[in-house]
């Protein structure tokens, strides 16, 4: 009886904006995370039209040169840092209780703190587009001396991202601490679903090289302004180092990326196959050793700096050696939905699209990593084409899917299928007619980040300019369709999905406020 | 649920994490020093310890069979206005043997200046064996207004460099360093240029 009250006012929230500002519950914090990302998801978006508005033709139309730079570099920031980090960790924090059967994150205060710091990390960011001397222009990578000229802007853009580095970090303590400690009983380490496992690995990265993100941003910032000579060749430094610091923090970052999407991908691609996932431990060790790798990879950002031989042969070998694990992952994702008995609901669109124009992604990061040719590769818009194919229809894609296979769980709500269906065929036709086009015109020698180009380049161009208006609208049928399963529809049931399993499919949609009040037992 | 509650600790887990990430921010300064030493090991930049210092010991056995032809850039870092330029572009050297040449360099400023020349040396495998006896990058060089004046570098080629290094390039950026010399005490004077 005594139980049965407690749980009633348990289920009691705050109501107003106090309950988000003081909230502790991983529902509302995921969902905080996941609306800022949202909302950063059209600022970023945004930007990315002026700087596509630009190119539309050759010369210079829509912004001024220094502008076109800030809205390049703010693009980079905002899309890494605003958009698919916190849309990542809303998620993680949304499921990660759920999945692993725990009533709420390890540290649900600190879980607050590395939410509400994000609000104003970002407007601090974005403010700087107001400060004289403009934002940030010299590209996301901040590398000195081009960075140190930064007006008034740079002190406050390191510290927005100190504080980004900040909040993911107290972020990955909270998953950390919430994998290893608040499993229920019989949830062994590989009975954990892949998402879990995934994001375990992900916290991890996060721990090792946000921390070196710092010290580097805090090196330019005592550069500048305490005239230390880190990367200033005058004084006896090096600019090149910080190239190095930089991308031992950066290649991991780009998996930090990447693996909370191959978890996403792992748990979607199973439901609706209707089998069970198609070698679970090697897909764990692939993780891992993904992982692994992506901290002896990452002058192979650099190749053009000047490296010896020896250098750039090992950066080579062990880049191609990447191949091999997220080989592993794509052959078994093909191989669960091998003979499976397969539907095709929206999340599973995505899902598929995502093996699809990931691979893409990644065959020319393949390209990339030889050496010679990345010399003529280095800076163009082959490389654009690239990162945009592994990040749009990559991690963004992963994250949408994500949204659709939930939602229901999180409002107890059915989306509506049809523009669903509508929104994935949109978004993935324009995404390839903005991203395809890069590579050719990449190849043919385009330089990235320069506002103007050469008359041969203005059809791809131009095409690319016509697809980015399309996917960033389409985006706007997302928001739509988001809000009005939120605020209404079919009822969605317990499991939502026929195919669906794994403890968060047990609680009832929407699940309660706090998940496991009793853990389930896990056989 | 009792078991898991005494064996499992979320506290320690997380006061571990935190001495993780304090750790790795120390490791971000320390690749600045691991890069200095990893760039003296391996002449990598052609910018290290051997090419910032007077070489001591250039007592080497000179090799005539052998020439070796040295080439000398002189460039100006973004900002800096000055007039400076080698006094010959190439030159034949044996390796073994000191030889001297000099660089020139002006003020145009109506104010005087302090200037900082930061060599490199490529490929970054003949850095390890390019010896300077005597370089104006090794102080800070301080103009009068207008001033004018040649500089020398002595250099020695050492013999044992590897048989496939013909050309050798000695590069000097200038760098305009007058308003961050300003602060500090350790100006040395140019001796004599």
């Amino acid at each position: 009886m005594s139980a049965v009250m407690a749980d009633e006012h348990h289920e009691e929230h705050p109501k107003g904006i106090t309950r988000w500002l003081f909230t502790t519950n991983h529902k509302d914090i995921g969902t905080l995370y996941l609306f800022l990302a949202l909302i950063m998801f059209f600022i970023g978006g945004f930007m990315a039209l002026i700087i596509r508005a630009e190119l539309f033709q050759p010369g210079l139309q829509v912004v001024e040169p220094q502008f076109f730079n800030s809205m390049t570099t703010m693009h980079a920031l905002i899309m890494i840092f605003g958009v698919v980090m916190p849309a990542f960790t809303g998620l993680a924090n949304w499921l990660i209780p759920m999945m692993v059967g725990a009533t709420d994150m390890a540290l649900p205060r600190m879980n607050n703190w590395s939410f509400w710091i994000l609000p104003f990390a970002f407007t601090m960011l974005i403010s700087t587009l107001l400060m004289d001397g403009g934002g940030p222009a010299g590209g996301w990578t901040l590398y000195p001396p081009l960075s140190l000229q930064t007006g008034t802007a740079l002190p406050f853009v390191i510290f927005s991202i100190h504080l980004m580095g900040l909040s993911s970090i107290m972020g990955s303590i909270n998953v950390i601490a919430t994998i290893l400690n608040m499993r229920a009983p019989g949830m062994t380490l590989m009975k954990m679903p892949l998402f879990v496992w995934t994001w375990l690995i992900t916290a991890y990265l996060l721990i090792a090289t946000m921390p070196v993100l710092a010290g580097a941003v805090t090196m330019l910032l005592t550069d500048k302004f305490f005239g230390t000579s880190f990367f200033n060749a005058a004084g006896g430094g090096d600019p090149v180092l910080f190239q190095h610091i930089f991308w031992f923090f950066g290649h991991p970052e780009v998996y930090v990326l990447i693996l909370p999407a191959f978890g996403v991908i792992s748990q979607i691609i199973p439901t609706f196959a209707r089998k069970p996932l198609f070698g679970y431990s090697s897909m764990v060790y692939a993780t891992a050793s993904i992982a692994f790798l992506s901290f002896i990879v990452w002058a192979h950002h650099m190749f053009t700096v000047g490296m010896p031989l020896a250098g750039e042969m090992f950066f080579m070998f062990t880049t191609m050696l990447i191949a091999v694990p997220t080989g592993v992952k794509v052959f078994n994702w093909v191989a669960t939905m091998w003979r499976g008995s397969m539907t095709f609901e929206t999340p599973m669109l995505f899902a598929i699209g995502f093996i699809m124009m990931f691979t893409i992604g990644g065959f020319s990061g393949l390209m990339m990593a030889i050496t010679p040719v990345d010399f003529q590769y280095h800076d163009t818009y082959f490389i654009v084409a690239h990162f945009h194919y592994v990040l749009v229809p990559g991690a963004i894609f992963s994250i949408i899917a994500a949204v659709y296979y939930w939602l229901p769980k999180w409002t107890g709500h059915m989306y509506n299928e049809k523009l669903g269906k509508l929104h994935f065929w949109l978004s993935t036709i324009f995404v390839n007619l903005t991203f395809f086009p890069m590579h050719f015109i990449g190849l043919a020698g385009m330089p990235r980040r320069i506002p103007d180009y050469s008359l041969q380049f203005v059809e791809f161009n131009q095409i690319a300019t016509i697809g980015a208006f399309g996917f960033g609208f389409a985006q706007l049928l997302f928001l739509y369709i988001v809000l009005q399963t939120v605020r209404g529809g079919q009822k969605a049931t317990d499991q939502v999905w026929e195919g669906a399993h794994g403890l968060e499919w047990t609680l009832a949609s929407p699940p309660p406020y706090h998940s496991f009040t009793t853990p389930p037992e896990v056989k | 649920m009792s078991k898991i509650s005494r064996s499992r600790n979320p506290g320690k887990t997380s006061f571990r994490l935190a001495l993780v990430v304090i750790a790795m921010f120390g490791f971000g300064f320390l690749m600045v020093p691991i890069y200095n030493v990893f760039c003296d090991i391996t002449g990598l930049n052609g910018n290290n310890k051997n090419t910032n210092t007077v070489a001591s010991n250039v007592d080497y056995k000179v090799d005539e069979n052998r020439t070796i032809k040295v080439q000398f850039m002189s460039s100006l870092n973004s900002g800096t206005r000055m007039d400076f330029k080698p006094e010959v572009f190439e030159m034949e050297v044996h390796p073994g043997r000191v030889y001297t040449t000099n660089f020139y360099a002006r003020n145009p400023h109506k104010l005087p200046m302090i200037g900082q020349a930061v060599p490199s040396v490529q490929p970054a495998q003949a850095s390890l064996h390019f010896h300077k006896t005597e370089c104006f990058c090794f102080t800070q060089q301080k103009f009068a207004a207008r001033e004018g004046r040649d500089m020398p570098v002595s250099f020695v080629v050492d013999p044992d460099i590897p048989e496939d290094i013909e050309t050798i390039t000695l590069s000097y950026t200038f760098f305009d360093i007058t308003h961050t010399a300003k602060n500090s005490e350790q100006n040395k004077l140019p001796d004599g240029g």
